[in-house]
Parts: C-alpha cells; sequence; structure tokens
C-alpha cells in the first residue's frame, strides 16, 4: 500500500489561540460583576440569550435545513412553564429551568410528527401556526393570567437569592453559562457522527439517505433538542423580565425575527456567525434603536446589503479572506515537510 | 439454479399518474455485472431509484438475499448491503473530498473497502483529499461518488449514468477500475447509455424500453441489430 503517511488533524493554529482567547474573555466574563455596572451586565445577559438563540436558530435552519420561523413558541412555552412551576408547584427557579428544557422536548415531539409532515415554505409557516397556538393556548390559561399575563410573586423571586445584587448576578452567571452550554453541545453535536451526517443532509438529501443516513430521525433529533435549549433560554429571558404575558412570551419579532436577521448578518451554516450577527446586532441596537422607525429601517437595509452583497455572511467574508475556522470542524490534513 | 442476489417481481413506478416502470422482472447473481441499457426515458434511473429505496414499492416486488425489501427506505437499502452510485454524482458540496468517503462508511459495514483501499484505486483522489468535493474536475468527482458507495462495502452496488457528461479518456480510466471493484465478489448493476461499453464489462443486460424489458441476454452474443429494434422500438 503506497500509503504515505500525513499527519490529520482537525485543530489549526487559528483554532488553538481563538480557543485560548475565548477562556480569557470567558473568565473577563464570568468576572463582570466585578468591573462592569448593573445596566452593563444586564445587556450583556441579554446578549448571551440572544447568542444561545441565534446559535440553536443556526443549527436548525443552518445546518439541518429546518427553516423554523415559530421557535417564538419554544420561548414562550418555556417561560410560563417556568412561571407555572414556580408558581404552581413551589420549584427552585434553577430546577424549573430544566423542567422548562425537559417537558419542551416532551411537547417538541408530537409537534415535530406533525410539522416534519410540511415541506420548505410550508414548513416555516406550518411552525409559524404551531407558534400561535401555542400562544392562544396560553392566553386561555386564566391563572396565569390569561391574555394579560402575570407577575413573578416575590416568594419566587426572593427563593433565588437573597437581595437584588446576588439576583442580578445569579441571573448574569445564568444566561452566560447557558450560552456556554449551547454553543459547546452544538459544536460537540457538529464534530460527531451525526454533526457529518448533518451536514450531508443539508447538501444533497438524496444521496445522503442513499448511504444510509435517516433523514427523518436526524432531523428530528435536531429539532427536539433544539426545542428543549430553546425553551431553557426562554425560560431565563422570561425569570430575568419577572414578568410574562402571551404578546411577550410569543413574539415572532422578538423571538424570531431578530434573531433570524443575527444569524443571517453572521453567516447562516457557522458556528461563528452567530457570535459576530450578535455583536453587530446589539451594536445597531445600542446605537440606533431611540430613532425609532429609523433604527427598524436601518436593520432592514443591512440584512438587504449583506444578503446581496454576502450571502455567506460577515463570517463568509472573514472565512474567503483569510482561511480561518475559529471552532475546527472539519479535518485538516499536513503534507509530509520531507520526502525521502 | 442459485437464488439470485436481487430479483423484482412485477415492479412497477409511477411519477403521479405517469406510469414509469411496467412489471419489470429482473435479477442479478451474486458477482455478477448486469447492465441496463435503454434510451432516455425507458426508465433506467427509475429502476436504480426503486431498487435503492428511493421511490417505495410493495414489500415483495424487490427481493434481496431472500428478503422482501422493496418498501424499505433508501436508509434502510444501505445497511442491507446496496450502494447506489447516483446519476450526476450528487457530492456533498460542503464537504472535503475524504469527508465525502468516510460519509460512506455511515452504515458501519465491515469490508476491505476502506479509505486506504478507495485511494489505492483512484490515487488522485488521495492527493485533493482536503479539496471541497465540487471543485474537481468531472471525472475525479465520479471517483468520489463511486469510492463513496464503496466505503459501505456493500454487496452490490448501483451504477447510475457513470460517463455522463465525461470525456472519453476519464471513461475510460473510470471503466478501468471495475474489474478491481467487482473481483472481490461484489455484483454490479450499471445503467448506461453507451451500448458498446455497458455489453463490453457485463455479462448480461436488459434493454429497457418505455418502462418494460424490450430485450434481455448474454452481453458477448447478442445481435447488435436486435438491439437497436430494442432500444429503439423499431418493428420488424
Amino acid at each position: 500500500m503506497n500509503n504515505t503517511p500525513l499527519q490529520v488533524s482537525r485543530g489549526s493554529r487559528a483554532s488553538v489561540t481563538a480557543m485560548f482567547i475565548g477562556l480569557i474573555i470567558l473568565a473577563i466574563l464570568i468576572a463582570a460583576p466585578w468591573w462592569a455596572g448593573r445596566a452593563d451586565m444586564r445587556l450583556m445577559g441579554e446578549l448571551f440569550l440572544y447568542l444561545s438563540l441565534a446559535s440553536l436558530w443556526n443549527l436548525m435552519a443552518g445546518y439541518a435545513g429546518l427553516v423554523s420561523v415559530g421557535q417564538q413558541a419554544y420561548v414562550g412555552f418555556g417561560g410560563y412553564v417556568l412561571f407555572a412551576l414556580t408558581i404552581f408547584a413551589g420549584v427552585h427557579p434553577a430546577v424549573a429551568l430544566l423542567g422548562a428544557g425537559v417537558l419542551a422536548a416532551l411537547v417538541a415531539i408530537p409537534v415535530a410528527t406533525l410539522v416534519f409532515r410540511l415541506r420548505g415554505a410550508y414548513f416555516a409557516i406550518g411552525t409559524w401556526v404551531v407558534a400561535e397556538v401555542f400562544r392562544l393556548s396560553f392566553a386561555q390559561v386564566s391563572s396565569l393570567g390569561g391574555g394579560s399575563g402575570t407577575s413573578l410573586p416575590t416568594s419566587v423571586i426572593k427563593s433565588m437569592a437573597s437581595g437584588r445584587q446576588a439576583r442580578e448576578w445569579m441571573s448574569y452567571w445564568m444566561a452566560l453559562a447557558l450560552a456556554v452550554v449551547v454553543i459547546t453541545s452544538v459544536f460537540f453535536f457538529l464534530r460527531s457522527r451525526k454533526g457529518l451526517a448533518l451536514s450531508a443532509i443539508r447538501d444533497n438529501e438524496l444521496a445522503a439517505a442513499s448511504l444510509g443516513i435517516n433523514i427523518w430521525r436526524t432531523k428530528f433529533l435536531v429539532y427536539v433538542v433544539t426545542a428543549a435549549l430553546t425553551a431553557m433560554v426562554g425560560a431565563l429571558i422570561f425569570l430575568q423580565k419577572l414578568r410574562i404575558s402571551p404578546d411577550a412570551a410569543f413574539s415572532v419579532n422578538d423571538w424570531t425575527a431578530f434573531v433570524i436577521f443575527i444569524v443571517v448578518i453572521g453567516g447562516i451554516g457557522s458556528l461563528e456567525g452567530p457570535i459576530i450577527g450578535t455583536l453587530v446586532f446589539f451594536a445597531l441596537r445600542e446605537t440606533l434603536a431611540d430613532l425609532g422607525t429609523v433604527y427598524l429601517i436601518a436593520l432592514g437595509s443591512v440584512a438587504i446589503v449583506v444578503m446581496l452583497k454576502a450571502p455567506q455572511g460577515l463570517w463568509g467574508i472573514i472565512r474567503a479572506r483569510w482561511d480561518l475556522q475559529l471552532f475546527p470542524l472539519g479535518y485538516r490534513v499536513h503534507p509530509p515537510s520531507v520526502k525521502k | 439454479m442459485p437464488e439470485p442476489l436481487l430479483s423484482t417481481s412485477q415492479l412497477c413506478a409511477w411519477y403521479g399518474d405517469f406510469q414509469a416502470l411496467f412489471d419489470l422482472d429482473l435479477m442479478i447473481n451474486e458477482g455478477e455485472i448486469v447492465a441496463i441499457i435503454g434510451a432516455n426515458g425507458a426508465g433506467k434511473t427509475t429502476l436504480m431509484h426503486s431498487i435503492a429505496g428511493l421511490s417505495i414499492n410493495k414489500p415483495h416486488q424487490v427481493i434481496y438475499r431472500g428478503r422482501q425489501i422493496g418498501a424499505l427506505r433508501a436508509d434502510q437499502v444501505a445497511f442491507e448491503g446496496i450502494a447506489l452510485v447516483p446519476e450526476g454524482r450528487q457530492l456533498f458540496a460542503s464537504l472535503t473530498v475524504e469527508e465525502n468517503l468516510v460519509i460512506g462508511a455511515q452504515t458501519g459495514r465491515k469490508g476491505d473497502w476502506q479509505l486506504p483501499t478507495v485511494y489505492q484505486l483512484f490515487p488522485i483522489l488521495q492527493e485533493r483529499r482536503t479539496t471541497p468535493a465540487t471543485e474537481l474536475s468531472g471525472g475525479q468527482q465520479q471517483m468520489v461518488a463511486i469510492g463513496r458507495a464503496l466505503m459501505a462495502n456493500p454487496d452490490l452496488i448501483l451504477l447510475d449514468e457513470i460517463s455522463l457528461g465525461l470525456a472519453p479518456v476519464i471513461i475510460k480510466t473510470i471503466y478501468a477500475a471495475l474489474p478491481g471493484i467487482v473481483e472481490g465478489g461484489m455484483s454490479a448493476m450499471i445503467v448506461e447509455q453507451d451500448i458498446s461499453k455497458a455489453l463490453a464489462v457485463s455479462s448480461r443486460f436488459y434493454c429497457l424500453q418505455e418502462g418494460r424489458v424490450a430485450l434481455e441476454g448474454q452481453s458477448q452474443t447478442v445481435q447488435r441489430d436486435a438491439i437497436s429494434r430494442a432500444y429503439f422500438g423499431v418493428q420488424k
């Protein structure tokens, strides 16, 4: 066998450096309560939650080809489950957060079997309809305030941690932790054998199926796991807001439109894309939000320009220019440097 | 007579109201190369898709090793040991050559075909292993598609129009690899527009015409004008 020994690795120097820088940034972020003000921490907490939502939506749309415009169904569901579990069952908010994830996975199973009968644009509309059904259903629950919503009782808020500052710190850390959990689990999922199968399905379903990849089951798994994690993000969002209502919980603008904007701007189908997209989105929002309508027009213009000029998003431009890969997903081969 | 590796019985296929296959009965023995020839629209690719599970039939219409596999999904058929090299190659564009090959081993079937043996068969692929698969030339892409199917270590490989759109010299290279593929006992079903090529490498052939078997026989002894009649549907 004339098989010249080649060294194959998954990382590159850039990805190792990125990991170190990432760890340093993570340490700095963990220590935020000691260097950042209250308003900054709130903003960063929100940023982490959007980053999580964007990474999850990117996994579904960018890798599994499931373009859902109904992820607000699980954001709102998670929020409501958290409120219900803490108010009625007296569960600790952190436990209720996990409960929201588990229950969302259970709900996602029948929903997936239903919406997976639809394809393409019909799938997108179908998921939206499901989210509307969720919204209308929760608006019927009078013990959770019906259409006008409800607030988290002070006893529940106090059970989180004593003192306002400790609570703020805790919800900040929980948001950061959730973002780290989401990104690392998406990363390891994509690196696994299943992740390669997922890329294959996205590229070519016919060939993937005839190579033994169960398309339905792979997509189903992605949908259910995404639903669970999205619900946990939703639970945390409304734990921070302390108030929930059907319109806020199942808002297609807040939890899907902005998230799609983030992913498309940053670069769909890459792990780095949602991170860049989230930063750009928050930068735009913080500088332009006071302008009202102009802010939305600006968002729309940015989206159109990026879609026309850089369909692969901002990360696509960076990757094409410098051949960077911060998250080592693919394989790299180093040819033998000395021959003979 | 030994039981065939795969046989179809009264296999029919529809696209909506249009019937593409009419009661096809054909079979392939272990270690045999069978050619499927026919004009455009004769139903060759439909036949391949029916066997590979890309279109679903009644269970008894496709029998493989004594098992009814007609109603299995494509991924289940792949696990049974049937690999398809689809028409137009259908490579995974976002993956490298090597990743495309690695995915072929998804079924986890054991055998001689692994990365080193595929690279030995098509050495150019080893050189280009980190290149995105669809940036290769057409012929090299076809090699990736064949290698990907081989990585599944199938017992039956379905080759659909592997010479389509390729230069004659490339076609020659690819067909030169065929004996090396089947020498290990693998059976092959070849769909081909180039009749002389198909007859040269196969032991038997079926000529399809408008979804029916118009002619079948031994590839080496068949009369050319008999094929022409079956191919074009000319009545004598």
